[in-house]
This record gives structure tokens, C-alpha cells and sequence, in this order.
């Protein structure tokens, strides 16, 4: 046997499965673990007690372990790692998998399983949990054999991070936790059966570059795929958009990816994007989008969809191309591989673009813009929570600290989206595609772990905040200076309105009854509370909020009959939007088609 | 292409062959609302790392392709080919057919056996298992043949598929 040949004796060496993946997350660059114990993981807290390179994060929930690691994860470009224990730990965190797959967040989420011998025997605390979180995980996994462990936990971050990025569960026996295991490195050869593309087709580019080129009303629509090639790709994003001169549009997971401040942005688009990306998606020519799914929250009714348009779709997902949307040049690849490759093609192709076209084109737009969709009257006491959200930004801006964003799911999540202004990527995080009311706070919680100096704000609603209220006793342990802004109207607010618009108002269990002190509440929890009651307050309570050096629960009592618009109804094309309260009576009433979709 | 024509499509998947894979596959299938008209399944290669699946499935262009795409991402797919689009290809399948019945019937049944290649397998006073391979349309025509004779049982393996020619998968 060669020298080359021989194992190395760390791959020779026998250690108790448990400190064998450790090891492994350590060689992935694992620092953080947000986890909750139970017997079948007992041997990993056993060894994670006796090492100090990677950290534990004890959650009070195992859902709020996975939306702490995808906060985690999305604000830095990392994979987050959770770990939690067989049965109802991994049933628990089902949900945050879910939220980590329709939003493309890498996650590895070890789940504790009962021992292989009893596998199938209705054992304590067994669930199949590979069988439970197939389709809700990229991958997953169930170790029988201890000299697959470490390959396996290797495997699996590859899984996570590459291609489209998405949560991974690996099942870990408690027999394979303690029996001996060898370790072994990372691979270096290419994985057996999966290798996304990532290096896009230089003819699809040049297509692509021809067209934008022709188009006399272009659209740059840019999704969350661009935030997770990293933050090189937002950077490119912005060089791309610059030398076209084209307007740029973000959606709901894209904010960030593109600059706010920047003229060239026109605002979200979608249900409760602006008018004006809304009409230009409607009225555009040809159509850029950079990583963005097509979703049904963007297009509204698909045959209506940017009716005129000649579409390119560049994804790393081939399943997402062509899934809703016919589209006439489809890119594989990564976000900021296509988008270098596009620069540079621009400067390469030697036509000029539609100047006078495009002026004429800036000046549709501008008098969209003119209607100003999102402006509204801050009036009398009651605070608007729009305002809430504008001064809430405004102050946070002053102070100009780096200031991460999360939300819950509701009206409050549409108004953070319309009134905070993202200029970097990877500061917003929000539960685009399963709308998971209780992502927020665990969801700051782990964005302030990885930024311990940052300013970390869950802008929440009042119904939503209790879905996952407990962590605010991880905030206390940890001393996360985590600042919860709860915009309290007092209803599922979000439900009210579809039920004032669509089901003649007749508000079917969606009042906030019975609702807990919020300031008592945060005092229960080791925190500081404070409430703003009228608009006068609203200022010292955001000041007061951002000067307390610890976590925080601001009560923003708000009006509570207030919608959110402008709003595409469901099931109507984007040119029908509604605007506001004034416009409401003349746009047309949602179709019974529409009725039907969430 | 149209949007709203309806094809067949037989697809041949290339899977590692671990635990769950199988699941993966039909999970994707129901999960997404797809049809499948039959599925086979059986390790490939000597080293029984692979396994080949056909999936015999229908729907819009755009509905087989996004079922491609959805096959090729899954982590333990090797290699998706739609062998319904990629040239001539050869469909086969296996099916045990049991009649039962008595008398002229018996002649007849055998009769048409022998001109669809069907083997008598089992026989009793009263009944005949044949064994026939084809393609499905022949299996449905004999089957189809046999009712009014007696038929009493099919199992069928459902379609194995292969691209004709010197290529491989
Ligand atoms: C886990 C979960 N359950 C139910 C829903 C449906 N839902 C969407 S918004 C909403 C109301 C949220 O109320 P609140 O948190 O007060 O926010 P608001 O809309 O009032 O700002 C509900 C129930 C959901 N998105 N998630
Ligand atoms: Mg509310």
C-alpha cells in the first residue's frame, strides 16, 4: 500500500458517534446550534457540554429552533444548524422546515431517533421522522450505520447549500450516537447525483442581452435568489441595473437586493406591491427576472400576467422555470454567475439601446409614481400603523446603526415591506412562501446571535407575536437586546380585511380578545415594556425602544380598522389594483374565480 | 407544442439506490398532483448501487416537463430521460392473466393465446394462467379478449422502457 493510500489515522481512530458529528459540523464551519434536549440526543448535549467550538442556543420550542437557525442563516449567507430530539422535538420543528423549503433557507436539523433495534416498534418518542419530513425538507436522511455518520452530515451540508439552498434533517439513532464511529473529511470529489448547474449557457446570455437591448419597456424583476448567491450578486444586481438605466423591481423575498434609495427601484410588486412596479410588469416588454419564482402572491390571475411581454427567467432551479409562466429565455445558473455574465455581454454587444424609448418609457413610470400608492394622513390621536412603520424607520435610520428586520405574517408584515427601505441584502427576513405567523421573533433572535452589535427588530402584529412568545425567555438567558414593535390593531388584521373585502364584513373569529398585557408581559419575561397609546408618544416609545441595551416589547396600539393597499384582489390582473379607500368603490369586486385563492 | 393537449409520456429515472428513494418519487407524484399510470422499479447494475425507474405518466408539455425537472433535483436521481421525446423507444410488460371456465370457452381461450404468444403457465380442469409480455395496448386487448371467457385475475408489472439503438442511458 502507498503512502498516499494508507488512512490517515484520524479516519483509523474510533470516537462515540455523538463527538463524530460534532466534529463534522465543526469542519463545516458550524459556530452556532439552536437546539432543545430529549433522550434520544442526550449523547450529542453529552459531548456538546464537553467541547467549547461550538455554541448552543437553547430555544424554548423546537419550531422557533429552525426559524432561529433560518434567521441566522439568512443574515449571514451560512447554513444554520439545529438540533432537536426524535418524536415531538422533530414533529415540533416540522413547521420551520416547511418555512426554510418554500423560502430556499439552508438548514441542517439533526433530530434525535429512537435506537435502530427499535425502529418501526412504536418505541417512546419514535415518529418517522424521515418519512414525516420528506416532503418537507431538500433531503433527508436516516444514519443506520456508524461509518456513514460523519459522510452523511458532510453530504448534507453540500445538499443544503448548493443549488437552491433548503433545509436537510439527518435522523440520528440513539445506538449510533454512542457506538464507536470513524471519522472522515469532507469529500473533495463531485457529489455522486447532484451537481446544479451553475455556470450559465453564454448563447442563452447573449439572447437575453439582445433583448433588453430592443425592448423599449423593460423590466428588471429580482427575487430571493439573488440574496442567496451572496452578497457579490446584490452588488452586481445594482452594476447591472445601473448601466441599462432600467426600472427595477423587488419582491417580498428580494427586498435588499437592489438598493431603496435608488431612483431606479419602483418599489415590491406583487399583492401589496407598488403601483408602479405593478404596472410595469403589466405593461413591460420584455421582462428580466433574476431569481424569482413566479409566484402567485406576484402575478395575480397568470393569464393577464404581463400580457405583451417577451420574458427571461435566469433561476438555479430548472424546475422553476417554465412551472407558472411560459417563458421565452430561460438561464441556468447561479445569480451572480449570470449576472457578470450579462454585464459583460452588455458591453460586448455593440447595438444601442432604445434611448428616446426609454425616456418615454421613465416617464409612464414617473407618472405612476405620481399617484404616490403608499402615501396616507397621519391624522388626530390614533396612530396610523403605517406611520408606526415610517417612524419606526426613520429613527431606526438615524441612529445609523446596521439594523436587521424580521417580521410576522399579517398586515404589519405587508407595511414593514412598503415603509422600510432595505439598502443592503441579507437585512430582511421575512416568511414569504408559508406565511408563518411566529417566525419573527425567533427569527431575530437568531439574525442578533450572528450580529451581537446590530440593531435586530421583529416588527410584529399582536396575534402573531404569541405564536412563539416563549423565546422571549431565550432573549433574557442570552441577553439578546432584541426589540419586538408590536403593531397592536387589535385583529388578525390581515383576516379582517379579507373578510371586509370578500366576506361583507362579517368578521368571523378574527378579533384579538383576551390579549395579554404586552408590557406586564415583557416584564414577566426579564424585559423592558413600553406602550405608545396616541400619536404624540410614538417617537419617545421607537427612542426609548432603541436606547434600552436589552430585549424589548413595544406595545403600538394602532388604528384598527386600517387596510393594507394598495392590494391586487386575488384572481385579478395587476392593472386592476386596488388603491385606497377612495378608489375602493369604483374597483371592480373580486370575482367568485378569485374567492377561491388564498 | 400546445398548452392544453394531453400526452403520454414514459420517463426513465436513474436513482441511487437507497432507502426512501422509491418514496421520494411517488411523494413527488401525489404531493404535486401528477398521474402515474404505472411505475416499475428494480436495481440495475451489478454493484446494486442504481436502480431504474420507469414512470409511465401524462399531461400538458408543460406539466411533463416541470415533472422532469422535479425528478432531476431530487438529491438521488442520477439521470431523467423522457424516452416518449428522445426517439423510438421499446415498451414492455409483463402480465399473468388467469381464466377460468369450462368447455368451448377453454378452446377459444387457448386458441387466442396462441395468436397473441400468450404461454400457459398453470393449468387446471378448470382454469389457464397464461404469461404475456408486450406492450400495454396488446395486454388491454387480450385481457379485453378473455372477459367474456372467463377472465378471473391480471397482475400486471406495468411498462419497462428502453431507447432503441446503440446508446446508452
Ligand atoms: C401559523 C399561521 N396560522 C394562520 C395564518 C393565517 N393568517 C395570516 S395573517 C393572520 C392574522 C395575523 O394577525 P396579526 O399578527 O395581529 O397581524 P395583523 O394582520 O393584524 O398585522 C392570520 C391568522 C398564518 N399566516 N399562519
Ligand atoms: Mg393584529
Amino acid at each position: 500500500m502507498s503512502a498516499t493510500t494508507a488512512p490517515s489515522p484520524a479516519t483509523t481512530e474510533l470516537r462515540p458517534g455523538a463527538e463524530v458529528v460534532l466534529r463534522a459540523l465543526k469542519e463545516q464551519g458550524v459556530e452556532v446550534i439552536f437546539g432543545y434536549p430529549g433522550g434520544a440526543v442526550l449523547p450529542i448535549y453529552d459531548a456538546l457540554f464537553q467541547q467549547n467550538a461550538i455554541r448552543h442556543i437553547l430555544v424554548r420550542h423546537e419550531q422557533a429552533a429552525v426559524h432561529a437557525a433560518e434567521g441566522y442563516a439568512r443574515s449571514t449567507g451560512k447554513v444554520g444548524c439545529v438540533l432537536v430530539t426524535s418524536g415531538p422535538g422533530a414533529t415540533n420543528a416540522v413547521t420551520g422546515l416547511v418555512d426554510a423549503l418554500m423560502d430556499s433557507i439552508p438548514i441542517v436539523c439533526l433530530t434525535g431517533q429512537v435506537p435502530t433495534h427499535l425502529i418501526g416498534n412504536d418505541a417512546f418518542q419514535e415518529a418517522d421522522t424521515t418519512g414525516i419530513t420528506r416532503p418537507a425538507t431538500k433531503h433527508n436522511y436516516l444514519v443506520k450505520r456508524s461509518e456513514d455518520l460523519a459522510a452523511t452530515v458532510h453530504d448534507a451540508f453540500y445538499v443544503a447549500r448548493s443549488g437552491r439552498p433548503g433545509p436537510v434533517v439527518i435522523d440520528l439513532p440513539k445506538d449510533i450516537l454512542i457506538k464507536p464511529a470513524p471519522y472522515s473529511d469532507a469529500p473533495t470529489a463531485p457529489h455522486r447525483s447532484y451537481r446544479p448547474v451553475t455556470q450559465p449557457d453564454m448563447e442563452q446570455i447573449k439572447r437575453a442581452v439582445a433583448l433588453l437591448k430592443a425592448s423599449k419597456k423593460p423590466i428588471i424583476y429580482a427575487g430571493g435568489g439573488v440574496i442567496n448567491a451572496g452578497p457579490e450578486a446584490s452588488a452586481l444586481l445594482g452594476e447591472f441595473v445601473r448601466m441599462t438605466g432600467f426600472p427595477c423591481t423587488n419582491t417580498l423575498m428580494g427586498l435588499g437586493a437592489f438598493p431603496a434609495s435608488d431612483p431606479l427601484f419602483v418599489g415590491m410588486l406583487g399583492m401589496h406591491g407598488t403601483y408602479e412596479a405593478n404596472l410595469c410588469m403589466f405593461h413591460a416588454d420584455v421582462m428580466l427576472n433574476m431569481g424569482a419564482r413566479f409566484d402567485d402572491r406576484v402575478t395575480g390571475r397568470l393569464d393577464a400576467f404581463a400580457p405583451n411581454s417577451k420574458k427571461i427567467h435566469a433561476d438555479i432551479d430548472p424546475s422553476s422555470i417554465n412551472k407558472n409562466v411560459k417563458v421565452d429565455v430561460p438561464i441556468l445558473g447561479d445569480a451572480a454567475a449570470i449576472l457578470r455574465a450579462m454585464i459583460a455581454a452588455w458591453k460586448d454587444d455593440t447595438t444601442a439601446p432604445q434611448k428616446e424609448a426609454l425616456a418615454g418609457w421613465w416617464r409612464e413610470i414617473d407618472a405612476w409614481r405620481s399617484i404616490r400608492c403608499l402615501a396616507y394622513k397621519q391624522e388626530g390621536k390614533i396612530i396610523k400603523p403605517q406611520h408606526a412603520v415610517k417612524r419606526l424607520f426613520e429613527i431606526t435610520n438615524e441612529t445609523g446603526r446596521d439594523t436587521y428586520i424580521s417580521t410576522e405574517v399579517g398586515q404589519h408584515q405587508m407595511w414593514a415591506a412598503q415603509y422600510i427601505g432595505f439598502e443592503k441584502p441579507n437585512r430582511w427576513l421575512t416568511s414569504g412562501g408559508l406565511g408563518t405567523m411566529g417566525y419573527g421573533l425567533p427569527a431575530a433572535m437568531g439574525a442578533q446571535i450572528a450580529h451581537p452589535d446590530a440593531l435586530c427588530i421583529d416588527v410584529a402584529g399582536e396575534a402573531s407575536i404569541l405564536m412563539n412568545i416563549q423565546e422571549m425567555s431565550t432573549l433574557a438567558q442570552y441577553r439578546l437586546p432584541v426589540k419586538v414593535f408590536i403593531l397592536n390593531n387589535e385583529y388578525m388584521g390581515m383576516v379582517r380585511q379579507w373578510q371586509e373585502l370578500l366576506h361583507g364584513g362579517r368578521y368571523s373569529e378574527s378579533y384579538s380578545e383576551a390579549l395579554p398585557d404586552f408590557v406586564k408581559l415583557a416584564e414577566a419575561f426579564h424585559a423592558r415594556g413600553m406602550r405608545a397609546e396616541t400619536a404624540d408618544q410614538l417617537d419617545d416609545v421607537i427612542h426609548a425602544m432603541l436606547a434600552h441595551d436589552g430585549p424589548v416589547i413595544a406595545d403600538i396600539c394602532v388604528a384598527k380598522d386600517e387596510n393594507c393597499f394598495p392590494m391586487i384582489p386575488s384572481g385579478a390582473p395587476h392593472n386592476e389594483m386596488i388603491l385606497g379607500p377612495n378608489q375602493e368603490q369604483n374597483a371592480r369586486a373580486v370575482t367568485d374565480e378569485g374567492k377561491v385563492l388564498v | 407544442m400546445s398548452d392544453t393537449h394531453i400526452r403520454n409520456a414514459t420517463i426513465a429515472v436513474l436513482v441511487e439506490n437507497e432507502s426512501g428513494v422509491l418514496a421520494r418519487v411517488i411523494g413527488l407524484f401525489s404531493g404535486r398532483g401528477y398521474n402515474i399510470d404505472s411505475l416499475t422499479v428494480a436495481p440495475v447494475d451489478d454493484t446494486g448501487r442504481l436502480s431504474r425507474i420507469t414512470v409511465v405518466t401524462s399531461g400538458t408539455d408543460m406539466v411533463i416537463e416541470q415533472i422532469k425537472a422535479q425528478l432531476d433535483r431530487l438529491v438521488p436521481v442520477h439521470k431523467v430521460s423522457d424516452l416518449s421525446l428522445e426517439g423510438p423507444h421499446l415498451t414492455r410488460e409483463l402480465a399473468l392473466i388467469k381464466v377460468s371456465g369450462q368447455g368451448d370457452h377453454r378452446v377459444e381461450a387457448l386458441r387466442l393465446a396462441d395468436a397473441f404468444r400468450a404461454r400457459v403457465v398453470d393449468a387446471t380442469t378448470e382454469s389457464f394462467i397464461f404469461e404475456m409480455t408486450g406492450n400495454a395496448e396488446k395486454i388491454d386487448a387480450f385481457c379485453a379478449l378473455m372477459k367474456p371467457l372467463g377472465l378471473a385475475e391480471v397482475c400486471r408489472t406495468g411498462a419497462v422502457a428502453m431507447a432503441r439503438g446503440a446508446r446508452g442511458i
